[in-house]
């Protein structure tokens, strides 16, 4: 049976780690190649780098460590941030990345995740998603997909529809949505299963959540509750909270596979 | 000398790079001449199944690949490429290890590509293939593909997802894996590590 995947995201600034609640006021956590090897031997089951500045100050990602990472550590990674080009995609699968993640310059020209998929395959694809919980005059909610969100005085609203984004993406070709629900980035109330389930009923390829994890529960819940098929997080690994074994230990006594 | 063959794609520095933390150098080559006389041969592919028998084609890599007679391990793709069909695209492959290659069905409920670790099942009477040497029954490896290739006797190991598919195949020197080795953790250094161990000239 395939494993619920436990992804750690490595949000990158300047060459090193950092997170911040809600994408802003970002701290430091520490060197990006101490710790993808504390990860990988803890069982993380992937990891994601993810170069939080570089789409919105319009350069890409610096890939001097992704050469690095690929050496030294032996499970899948995947970068994004600001991969406009299918040269910058190539540059840096070929130092090793097993994916590359695409947000911003997706949203901007689709057609891109098309040349992306054609060029390297669509297991290659992922196609970040930030999204939104608005309330709407009636007091329904809709879901609203952001773009540029490294840097707040530049986030927009793409004015996309998540659902409708999420079905596009996969029609052009890609393997894999990570969905960032921006409501609960960093505040560690759990994840959007509402938003999470309906993300996965749109689409038929892999599903990756991102935004709230914070306790075990909180994992627990995602794989119970949703098909969606792996929880990803940032601080609550990088602090200790949440050690990866005890995670596992946790979900394997509840009767959800895992690697371990 | 272990020879990595270029077929072009993306991805192959991560196989180099897991043959390096196990000390083996590799030479990454397209060149018939060096992949004939090597020790050991590695087929690595990502992408589509017509692109990548194309690419061997121009290169004229085809029958020099059909008449290797050391060790050959295929990776994803690059298994898949030993069979003799493919779905995708109704693509005639390299015809060395019998079956079709077929798509998974995403609307049978399954997700695809089907990514992520899932479980190796040794078929019955493959228990002892030197490639599973130290690994456990139902150990995880890592998966990125939306086509696969059946079981049949040639299985070394299988895997599920919506039914069987070969995870783990060998018909004398030629081997393959459809998962990545190189990315999957301990067993996938020891599944390569057991590829450095066979004798050079075995021909199964």
């Amino acid at each position: 049976m395939l494993t619920k995947r436990i992804i750690a995201c490595l949000d990158v600034r300047d060459g090193r780690v950092v997170k911040g609640v809600q994408f802003r006021n970002h701290r430091d956590m520490g060197d990006i190649l101490e710790l993808a090897q504390r990860y990988a031997d803890e069982g993380v089951d992937e990891l994601v780098f993810y170069d939080i500045t570089a789409s919105s100050d319009g350069r890409v990602v610096d890939k001097s460590w992704v050469n690095n990472v690929a050496r030294r550590i032996n499970i899948p990674f995947c970068v994004a941030g600001g991969i406009r080009t299918i040269a910058d995609a190539r540059a840096i699968l070929n130092d090793g990345a097993d994916k590359i993640s695409v947000n911003s310059p997706a949203l901007e020209r689709p057609d891109f995740i098309t040349e992306l998929a054609e060029a390297f395959g669509t297991q290659c694809v992922v196609v970040g998603i930030d999204s939104r919980v608005e309330e709407q005059d009636n007091g329904q909610v809709k879901y609203v997909v952001y773009q540029y969100t490294g840097d707040e005085t530049k986030t927009v609203s793409s004015r996309r529809d998540t659902m409708a984004w999420a079905g596009e993406a996969q029609r052009l070709g890609a393997g894999e949505i990570v969905l960032n629900c921006m409501n609960n980035d960093g505040v560690k109330r759990g994840y959007d299963l509402a938003q999470l389930a309906l993300v996965r009923d749109a689409v038929s390829i892999p599903v990756i959540a991102s935004g709230g994890a914070g306790d075990y529960g909180h994992f627990a819940d995602l794989f119970e509750k949703t098909g969606i098929d792996g929880g990803l997080a940032a601080s609550v690994f990088h602090s200790g909270q949440i050690p990866i074994p005890s995670l596992k230990a946790f979900l394997g006594e509840r009767g959800i596979e895992v690697r371990v | 000398m272990i020879a990595i063959i270029d077929s072009g794609g993306a991805n192959i520095a991560s196989v180099r790079f897991a043959l390096g933390r196990l000390g083996v150098e590799a030479a990454l080559t397209a060149d018939p001449a060096v992949i004939s006389a090597a020790e050991r041969v590695i087929l690595p592919g990502v992408g589509a199944a017509p692109v990548a028998m194309a690419k061997l084609d121009e290169a004229g890599l085809v029958d020099c690949i059909r008449g290797l007679t050391q060790p050959v391990l295929g990776i994803c793709l690059g298994m898949q490429l030993l069979f003799d069909r493919s779905e995708e695209g109704d693509t005639p492959l390299l015809g060395l290890i019998g079956g079709t290659c077929e798509a998974f069905d995403p609307s049978a409920g399954l997700t695809v590509p089907h990514m992520g670790w899932n479980r190796l099942i040794p078929q019955d009477g493959a228990g002892t293939h030197p490639l599973l040497a130290g690994i456990a029954p139902g150990a995880h490896v890592y998966f990125v593909h939306s086509y696969a290739a059946p079981v049949s006797e040639d299985t070394v190991a299988a895997c599920d997802y919506g039914g069987a598919f070969t995870a783990l195949v060998a018909r004398g020197n030629f081997m393959g894996a459809q998962f990545h080795p190189e990315r999957s953790g301990p067993v996938g250094a020891m599944i390569l590590q057991n590829f450095i161990n066979l004798p050079a000239g075995r021909k199964g």
